[in-house]
């Protein structure tokens, strides 16, 4: 599966497990939202560059700042520094930088089968309120078996109409495809529990 | 639940996700590109009911943290919460609750107008009201402005929550999925 932000080097970044990156992510948001001094901020970016570099990850897969800082980032800043001051601008533009960056890096670093895996693992405890790993698993992998199919739909719904001169009436694609998929819904239900898989066991 | 409900929940995960990944469906008469997921929100929420909704939802954001680009635009990963829209996002999973919920209660009287009043409500009321102040705070933007500058994309959301509310009085006639809550036994299921 191609989606994924998923950047493959070897490095100490890269084979920190998922759910240590995950959890320093979440210390470092609030860390930044509670103290964000200049100085702190200045070596919080610094750390996090630091980071990029070894994860050995370059300008490529940084580029992804342009647009963010052309159309976010710089945007913010004037508006803020003419409204509130230029020092509230920076320390503000910088620390949603920082935590994008450092989110960022987290996402390229960490396959995202190995997230969703720690998050699996994360929402275990919630087993007792009766959400069963089993259940979790299930619903994980066939949404993402059918986000290409569905997206397949969409295509076709309109190519249909499209013949019909109705493309460009949405009601006209809306409604077939949900029709399309509640019906898929209903003949793979059907499929899931002739292979004997039990929903309301909450093992 | 149900496998079946179990399988909805998945299909409506992955229909708005789909939603996200596409070229924004034209229309011939406003300039505005119905490409945004909170079409998928409105459609999820008065398709399926609060409570497979919201699940649905909170399933396409574990998949988006994960690092799947699934959001409109291609963004994803846990870079997306704390930008300035992150709260929009997020937004969407009591927004799908909320629509859903309404939609439970307004079942057997449901007609377009009612049905857009409840889209608006929840596509537009639940989701700003949560992605306002996460933008203010994430921006350190005073409210107001960070209010005005949203403004910006209420057109789009109206004509979103007409769509949404068009789909979803057709298909309660084509295919209805919701039990209203005091509806004793469910009903056997459509062939």
């Amino acid at each position: 599966m191609s989606l994924g932000l998923y950047v493959h080097r070897a490095s100490p970044v890269h084979s920190t497990p998922a759910g240590a990156k995950m959890l320093g992510l979440l210390g470092a948001a609030i860390t930044l939202l509670l103290f964000s001094s200049p100085p702190v901020l200045a070596a919080a970016l610094a750390t996090t560059l630091g980071l990029y570099a070894l994860a050995r990850l370059g300008p490529r897969e940084l580029a992804f700042l342009l647009p963010l800082s052309a159309w976010v980032l710089l945007p913010l800043f004037v508006l803020q520094g003419v409204l509130s001051g230029w020092d509230t601008a920076t320390r503000a533009v910088l620390r949603l930088a920082v935590l994008v960056l450092l989110a960022m890096l987290v996402s390229l670093t960490t396959r995202a089968s190995d997230q969703l895996d720690t998050l699996q693992r994360a929402l275990r405890p919630l087993a007792r309120f009766g959400v069963s790993p089993a259940r979790l698993g299930l619903l994980l992998a066939l949404t993402l078996r059918f986000i290409p199919l569905v997206a397949t739909w969409v295509h076709e719904v309109r190519e249909a109409q499209r013949a019909r001169g109705l493309e460009h009436h949405p009601l006209a694609v809306l409604v077939p495809l949900l029709v399309k998929t509640l019906r898929t819904a209903d003949a793979l239900a059907e499929a899931i529990d002739a292979r004997g898989f039990d929903a309301e066991d909450p093992s | 639940m149900k496998t079946r409900d179990l399988v909805h929940v998945a299909l409506f995960a992955a229909l708005v996700a789909a939603l996200g990944l596409l070229p924004p469906l034209t229309l011939p008469v406003i300039p505005v590109p119905i490409t945004a997921q909170t079409l998928g929100v409105m459609l999820a929420g008065s398709t399926l009911g609060a409570r497979k909704a919201g699940l649905s939802l909170l399933l396409f954001h574990l998949l988006v943290a994960a690092g799947l680009p699934l959001l409109s635009g291609g963004h994803g990963g846990l870079a997306v919460y704390p930008g300035p829209t992150g709260g929009f996002f997020v937004g969407f999973i009591p927004a799908a609750f909320v629509i859903g919920w309404l939609t439970e209660r307004a079942w057997h009287r449901l007609s377009v107008p009612l049905a857009f009043a409840i889209n608006m409500l929840g596509g537009v009321g639940v989701i700003y009201a949560v992605g306002i102040p996460w933008l203010a705070a994430s921006a350190g933007l005073p409210l107001p402005k960070a209010a005005w500058g949203s403004l910006l994309f209420l057109p789009g959301d109206c004509v979103k929550a007409a769509f949404a509310a068009s789909a979803a009085v057709t298909l309660k006639r084509a295919w209805p999925l919701i039990q209203p809550p005091r509806a004793a036994e469910p009903p056997a299921p459509p062939p």
